[in-house]
């Protein structure tokens, strides 16, 4: 059978996949993350295949971990979704978009899509992490997001460096932060909207980028169509989607999602005693260095014998240097074979033969970037549920 | 033949993008299937909780030890950073059945 979105995709017509109506509601089946209340149904969206549902109303979808064995890009069809608010623009017009470029500017802008697909296109591949990607193995649980490893992804983007459009715009001297705000709003005028701030210098960095594309294609809707704000080495808060709105203030923002909101203590690596509340906090900024083993699952039973474990790692930025493998649950490490390096900001492969007796194994993988940070054996704690970097265990059994 | 059926078929998809590119998005999510769980007060809540997000929203919160203090502090948060109009004869009633049912 044909399904009607492969065909598209085949002849090479994924654009217009957006316009296509949803399939109808399926329940296709229920996944158990590994935590207390973790039992998610199996959703199935429109340009999306069965994801992890966390919530349908704004919808936020998590990607089935075993999708990060297939390779260091994560397909569109699989990247995860995250929302704040519930009035997201359904029915935007692409032909009618603009980017409204303002504030403390020379120049104010409005420019369509076919501007700014005019204009010099670069690449990037980046990863994106949600900030509360992994919060449910917080212990003492926090409140929000509930969930798994699941809310990263790595994508190849494509689009113009935010660096071009604010020399178009001409940023006036005095200038401190950019504004970015997106077409999805709250319901009631009540509720903050979601607008993010980077300080000028880092949105002048030339690797801050307006993406239109992802992995060769059109972004999908859920991923921020028709552009969103690509932060490399920063956590997705930053990665406004639906982007429609810039604006070059000459204060820092004190609007509720950077004042109030994801905000992590300051403190030596963020982190305070589990349970208790920091004294002062800052915006959440750079990823910390994680790696995950992503060619078994906890749990598995395995041939004893040879058997070659595979993974990735991403951290911030630096990039990473090396990824160490133990098979004892950490008494000793080995070196792993690290993939093809797609940049600094991408996941990184690696793999590792290793020989496993017949018993119960506990494997574990811990990665080091380029400036030496490496993970932590235990988890820190913050009361938002951010930042989790723990070195990963996966029990397994081999006979 | 096979070939006769591709060439209709990306004739019929050449038509469609003709019209379909010029179009809005008209992105459809599948109908929400979560629900709030019975308990008293659960019509207050729905009245004041659905307006903004999906019941699932609740549902997938971790169990905590003080079930009450916890959903006191969200139906707070919800209040005074979200602006949620909910009136204070209601907030008791919110709490009492998200503690009970959650």
């Amino acid at each position: 059978m044909f399904d009607r979105r492969d065909l598209l995709k085949g002849a090479g017509l994924t654009a217009l996949a957006a316009t296509l109506n949803a399939t109808r509601a399926l329940a296709l089946d229920t996944v158990t993350l590994p935590f207390a209340n973790g039992e998610r149904p199996l959703v199935k969206y429109p340009q999306k295949r069965p994801m992890i549902g966390l919530t349908s109303r704004p919808p936020q979808l998590e990607t089935p971990f075993a999708v990060f064995n297939d390779g260091p890009i994560t397909p569109n069809n699989a990247f995860f979704v995250r929302y704040h608010l519930s009035d997201l623009p359904y029915d935007l017009d692409p032909d009618k978009f603009t980017l409204e470029v303002k504030g403390k500017v020379d120049k104010p802008l409005k420019l369509s899509l076919k501007d700014i697909r005019k204009m010099k296109a670069t690449e990037i591949v980046a990863v994106a992490q949600c900030s509360g990607n992994s919060r449910g193995f917080f212990e003492p649980r926090v409140a929000g997001g509930q969930l798994a490893n699941g809310a990263m992804g790595c994508a190849r983007w494509r689009g113009v460096p935010l660096k071009a459009v604010l020399e178009m715009a001409g940023v006036q001297s005095g200038a401190k932060q950019v504004t970015f705000n997106g077409m999805d709003g709250p319901v009631s005028d009540k509720t903050p909207d979601f607008v993010k701030a980077l300080d000028v210098d880092h949105a002048n960095d030339g690797e801050v980028m307006l993406a239109y594309g992802m992995n060769g294609e059109d972004l999908p809707f859920l991923n921020g169509f028709p552009l969103r704000l690509i932060v490399p080495g920063y956590y997705g808060t930053y990665w406004v989607k639906h982007l429609n709105e810039i604006t070059v203030i000459d204060n820092v923002y004190d609007g509720f999602w950077m004042k109030s909101a994801y905000r992590i203590p300051d403190t030596p690596n963020n982190a305070v005693e589990p349970g208790t509340a920091p004294k002062a906090t800052i915006p959440i900024n750079r990823f910390t260095i994680r790696s995950f083993i992503t060619s078994v699952p906890d749990g598995a039973k395995l041939k004893a014998g040879a058997v070659t474990l595979r993974g990735i790692a991403f951290d911030g930025g630096k990039g990473i240097r090396e990824v160490q493998v133990s098979t004892n649950g950490g008494k000793s490490w080995v070196n792993a074979k690290l993939g093809k390096d797609l940049g600094k900001y991408a996941f990184r492969e690696w793999k590792l033969p290793v020989k496993l007796a017949a018993g119960s194994h506990e494997l574990k993988v811990r990665a080091t970037g380029h400036g030496g940070e490496t993970q932590p054996d235990t988890p820190r704690w913050n009361p938002a549920g951010y930042l989790r970097n723990v070195v990963e265990t996966v029990r397994v059994t081999a006979a | 033949m096979q070939r006769t059926v591709l060439l209709v078929v990306s004739l019929g998809l050449a038509a469609a993008m003709g019209s379909a590119l010029a179009a809005p998005v008209n992105y459809k999510t599948p109908d929400e299937v979560a629900a709030f769980k019975p308990g008293p007060g659960l019509e207050v809540v729905k009245g004041n909780c659905s307006a903004c997000h999906s019941a699932d929203y609740i549902k997938t919160q971790p169990p905590m030890k003080d079930r009450k203090g916890f959903w006191q502090a969200e139906v707070t948060k919800m209040i005074k950073v979200y602006g949620a109009p909910i009136d204070d004869a209601d907030i008791g009633k919110i709490v009492d059945y998200l503690a009970a049912t959650y």
